[in-house]
């Protein structure tokens, strides 16, 4: 039940944004993500972004791992 | 977790994969408490991929098999009244009351309408002014603030006839309830990713501090998974307790306190019944006295059926991690995911329905 999807936020007007996922758009709403802008990847939950989607983070967590694995073995 | 290539991939779950063998030099059992787990550990046979030593059991993460009957007899009283109209996610649909399901009310006539967002309830609402739109309110930290934020937008949008029926749940307080209990022993825990999107690290801090268990806030790709079960097992192996965060990509340190204060505004908590477990105190979420009117409890005057449970179904067992889906009597012979006799076995990420359609993982049944 608390699956959610990264989307991109392909428009924005006030707090209805218009998301993309797999060339798909659709309608979802910012009233929990009011910060979000046009470009972002957000997690789509139940028609709600929920969550901005860190691609920084996310190398930075692949790298960690690598340096791990490159210095164990 | 965003990959580069297959090749790293397979480099890394392969090191992964080594590293646990080598640290889990003893039998841990790892908790995931996350229907979403659950799911992503099966679909990618994660359980095939770790020593014997590594014992991964499914905690009460699925928000559909731990509401209780008494709240599925509520909604079917609810559906039975004359101009009420009742908007649900879909795996609400088939779950066993005690004499019925909405799916069965449903065919005899009950106006029930599957919606892919809460908000979906407010245009139901409005096109439909003489009847009565319940929404059925289930589910974690996710989901909450969703319900919550759409009963602010039918208070904005003046709508008069929307009503929630919450059941909402919140994950730390059943951890903690789980390991008082001590009723199964759980050396550490796999937290749920889009939970913590929403409250953030801070309120697991206490499973370390206070219980002395690893935890790491995970995604759900089965590197993630991987990667969190060898965090845990280094973590075990070093005798540490700490809570690491392996699904930072999502899940910032402070989460979403726009959503946290959205769902703050309109729920406050309360004690809340899971099935298996009991009265969990705080441990749910109830509509504050401001948005009463939006409270189909306070608002809608029901009378529901004498709550009976379903014998043999041991559901309750799986659900706390002390029983496994093949040591109930009926399960794959009288519970199927096409018969559910339980909610374990009807909700696509319980635990009996995960066994049944990937098989027992590591296990035979």
């Amino acid at each position: 039940m608390c699956l959610a999807v990264p989307a991109k936020i392909v428009d924005r007007i006030d707090m209805m944004a218009t998301v993309e996922v797999s060339g798909v758009t659709r309608q979802v709403s910012l009233m929990l993500l009011p910060g979000a802008k046009v470009g972002e990847y957000v997690l789509i939950h139940a028609g709600f972004a929920i969550q901005t989607v860190d691609e920084e983070e996310a190398k930075r967590t692949l790298e960690l791992f690598e340096e791990m694995a490159a210095h164990e073995e | 977790m965003k990959s580069r290539t297959r090749e790293e991939e397979r480099r890394l779950a392969a090191f992964f994969r080594g590293e646990i063998a080598r640290l889990a030099t003893r039998p841990v059992r790892l908790m995931e408490v996350c229907g979403t787990h659950t799911v992503a550990i099966f679909k990618a046979g994660i359980r095939q991929l770790l020593p014997p030593e590594v014992e991964l059991v499914s905690g009460p993460g699925c928000p559909v098999c731990v509401t209780p009957n008494e709240y599925l007899d509520t909604a079917v009283a609810y559906s039975r009244q004359q101009g009420v109209i009742i908007t649900t996610f879909g795996d609400m649909l088939r779950v066993p009351g005690s004499s019925s399901s909405l799916a069965a009310e449903q065919a005899t006539g009950a106006d029930i309408r599957i919606v892919y967002s809460p908000l979906d309830s407010l245009a139901i609402a409005a096109a439909n002014p003489a009847k009565k739109v319940i929404f059925l309110a289930v589910g974690f930290e996710t989901t909450a603030p969703t319900a919550a934020a759409t009963v602010l937008a039918a208070e904005q949008a003046g709508l008069t006839n929307f009503y929630v029926l919450s059941a909402h749940k919140l994950v730390p307080p059943a951890l903690r309830a789980l390991l008082t209990a001590g009723e199964v022993q759980v050396d550490g825990l796999l937290l749920p990713g889009h939970v913590s999107a929403i409250i953030g690290e801070e309120p697991y801090r206490f499973l370390a501090r206070e219980y002395g268990v690893p935890a790491v806030i995970t995604g759900f790709e089965p590197l993630d998974i991987l990667g969190a079960v060898y965090l845990l097992v280094k973590r075990i192996a070093a005798g540490e307790a700490a809570l690491d965060n392996e699904y930072r990509r999502v899940v910032p340190p402070a989460g979403n306190p726009a959503a946290v204060a959205v769902l703050d505004k309109v729920y406050g908590e309360a004690d809340a019944a899971w099935r298996g477990i009991g009265v969990i105190p705080a441990s749910g979420l109830a509509v504050k006295a401001a948005y009463r009117r939006f409270d189909a409890l306070a608002a809608l005057p029901v009378t529901v059926e004498e709550t009976k449970d379903h014998p043999g179904c041991r559901c309750g067992e799986v659900l706390r991690g002390v029983a496994r889906p093949a040591d109930c009597p009926l399960f794959g012979a009288a519970c199927t995911p096409e018969r559910p006799v339980g909610s374990c076995m009807v909700s696509v990420e319980g635990t009996c329905a995960a066994w049944y359609k990937y098989g027992a993982g590591r296990w035979q049944v």
